[in-house]
């Protein structure tokens, strides 16, 4: 177990607490997935994991130690946090802001040194963007961006990668490409925690999944357990199906238009009456 | 370890071809390192040889290497002193100091505003953004008004330029989110008060002797620089470049945003005193020998970016570079264009703006 998170609370101010009561804990190569409806905090939580807003409740403990009480360079090299996109306004070389993650392993005053340089190269390869290290990072493509963020926490050597929407902006070949590397760096021995808007991504890259509700975890647990359809209607009003797919291998979850019936399910009327021509033939 | 070729095809968008081919030609490293460093020397000693007292070229050259020379035995080589005591007047005691401290003035000026731009993650920010010019001028107007001897003046722009960045820090301590914001905010208040407050002492000067000594003090002159003000900015100056230079690839981080860098380890809060202290004293310094010298800090960063890129490891050192060269010609240039001096804060915004909305038009700057 890496990281442990006990009742963690959060508020900018006391009456109003943005979450509270959120307890989980991460082991190693675990990947979770925090799903939720937006505004409900996910970001902000991810942020207190990273140390960079202080709780107001609970704690979370880092191998055992409360983060709260370590300074941010011992925080960074355990953990590497990849934001949301946003822009830089200094056109760096791509290299040159994968090169930054090496900061919490450098001193005070010292510049990185070849080493460093060969670590962000590294960090460039695995997610497979080393073609183009020396763009300008303000003028290369937004799903570009988020494998450099990720490259960059990469060449941070974190065992916990904290990603915020990591395939938020992306097409979908991008988010998949994502999803594909962050199931790669699981395997390589990072654990990883990411927040997502599609249950999807749930079951294609994830150990535990956790629904974020009212201030805190409505349901945590495996993904099959979790990600269900009455959680989902619950969670983002709308109705789905949740099939498992024989093509992939793993369950799907569909989402139904507007009062369009599941004729999977007979205990609709408009299901017992309806022609069952639309009935998904199972292989 | 950039290709030059790889740079070529890094600015294909955005950057004229012009500005490309400087920073790809600048960007190999032996032409372009020997090109931005061999600029210094090359000015240091044009700016010996011109002035308004005719001093023989080769009498010039005597008089620099004669000290030098005659440490060795005289009976190996020696230097008979063939210059006239005028001469040798001219170059060491008004030539070389006044030389001397526009390159202090333009290197500082250019560091501590490149120092700034990161730190603000803006790049329209300049050295007095946090209102030290303001402060350092009413410090000085006010000593002028008091009749105090041009030491005190000079204590005074200095201690009243590190009060007014101190007043803007503290403010801002009064708000706990977006610190950066809050500075620049806080920055613009004490600028505008102590603004006002240079205003009041010029309006009670006495206006035939007192207010054109405050006006042209305002407008920046290195005409009255001497050794004794060198020497009093010098290790100040010396050790906050130092420790700017020391940290330098670390403001890199601070320019891509606070969270980032505090998640990638950094005390954002610390960086920002270290840097907010160096760029004041540097500032301080540079303002209470020469004046209110704007522009430099502004423009000059710009520069250094067109030639080496956004990197503040080679980016900084640039600066120095570009800032004492930019200061150099300006000196000159003050010196010799009129019969009667022209200020320094004049000239810099009056060559320093059309130059910048050039590099604008010809759209060489990265960030836009």
């Amino acid at each position: 177990m890496i990281l442990d998170v006990r009742q963690a609370g959060f508020c900018y101010n006391p009456r109003q607490m943005i979450f509270s009561d959120i307890s989980f804990s991460l082991d190693e190569q675990e990947v979770l997935c925090i799903l939720g409806p937006n505004g409900i905090g996910k970001s902000t939580l991810i942020r207190c994991l990273a140390n960079l807003y202080p709780l107001c409740a609970g704690s979370i403990r880092l191998h055992g130690e409360n983060i709260g009480s370590l300074p941010h360079r011992d925080v960074a090299k355990v953990m590497g946090y990849v934001p949301q996109a946003h822009e830089i306004v200094f056109p760096f070389p791509v290299r040159e802001v994968v090169l930054m993650g090496r900061a919490p392993h450098l001193g005070f005053f010292a510049s990185p040194g070849r080493d460093d340089y060969a670590k962000a190269d590294d960090a460039l390869n695995l997610v497979g963007i080393a073609r183009i290290a020396d763009k300008p990072v303000n003028e290369i493509s937004g799903g570009e961006y988020q494998l450099a963020m990720i490259a960059r926490a990469l060449a941070q050597e974190p065992e916990i990668l904290l990603l915020d929407e990591p395939t938020s902006h992306l097409d979908f070949g991008n988010q998949i490409r994502v999803l594909e590397i962050i199931d790669r760096l699981a395997r390589k021995g990072i654990s990883v925690i990411m927040s997502s808007h599609f249950p999807d991504h749930a079951f294609l890259s994830s150990d535990n999944v956790a629904i974020m509700q009212h201030g805190s975890f409505m349901a945590y647990g495996p993904a099959e357990n979790v990600v269900t359809e009455e959680n989902l209607k619950h969670t983002y009003g709308v109705d789905v199906s949740i099939t498992y797919s024989h093509d992939v291998a793993r369950h799907v979850c569909v989402p139904h238009k507007a009062g369009q019936c599941r004729c999977r399910n007979v205990q609709h009327p408009e299901c017992v009456t309806a022609p069952k021509l639309l009935v998904p033939a199972a292989r | 370890m950039t290709a030059p070729s790889s740079w070529k095809s890094s600015s294909v968008t955005g950057i004229s071809g012009a500005a490309a081919r400087l920073r790809a030609m600048v960007a190999t490293p032996a032409l372009g390192t020997i090109l931005v460093y061999c600029l210094l020397p090359v000015l240091f000693f044009i700016s010996l040889f011109i002035g308004r007292y005719d001093v023989d070229p080769v009498h010039v050259i005597q008089l620099l290497v004669a000290p030098v020379v005659n440490l060795f035995p005289a009976d190996i080589i020696h230097i008979n002193p063939v210059w006239t005591a005028t001469e040798e007047n001219v170059i060491y005691q008004i030539r070389l100091p006044r030389v001397i401290a526009a390159i202090l003035v333009g290197a500082g000026l250019a560091i501590a505003g490149a120092a700034y731009q990161g730190l603000f993650k803006n790049p329209l920010v300049s050295p007095d953004i946090l209102g030290v010019a303001s402060g350092a001028g009413f410090g000085a107007a006010l000593a002028i008004l008091l009749s105090w001897n041009m030491m005190m003046i000079q204590l005074s722009a200095f201690a009243f330029g590190i009060l007014a960045v101190a007043i803007t820090y503290l403010l801002s301590r009064f708000y706990r989110t977006t610190p950066t914001l809050i500075l620049v905010l806080s920055g613009i208040i004490v600028a505008a008060f102590f603004t006002a407050l240079i205003s009041l002492t010029k309006y009670v000067a006495d206006p035939y002797e007192k207010l054109p000594a405050i006006t042209f003090w305002l407008m920046g002159s290195l005409a009255a620089v001497r050794y004794s003000e060198i020497m009093m900015v010098i290790p100040l100056f010396l050790v906050a470049t130092a420790i700017l230079l020391l940290i330098r690839w670390r403001i890199n981080l601070l320019a891509v945003g606070d969270d980032e860098a505090r998640a990638l380890g950094i005390d954002t809060k610390r960086m920002g005193q270290v840097i907010i202290v160096c760029s004041t004293l540097i500032t301080a310094s540079a303002v209470c020998i020469a004046g209110i010298i704007g522009w430099v800090g502004l423009v000059v960063p710009h520069l250094g970016r067109m030639l080496v890129g956004p990197d503040y490891t080679r980016l900084l050192p640039v600066c120095l570079l570009l800032g004492a060269c930019y200061m150099l010609i300006i000196d000159n240039l003050a010196r010799m264009l009129t019969s009667a001096e022209i200020p320094l804060g004049i000239l810099t915004a009056i060559i320093g703006a059309p130059f910048f909305a050039y590099l604008l038009s010809r759209r060489s700057v990265g960030w836009i």
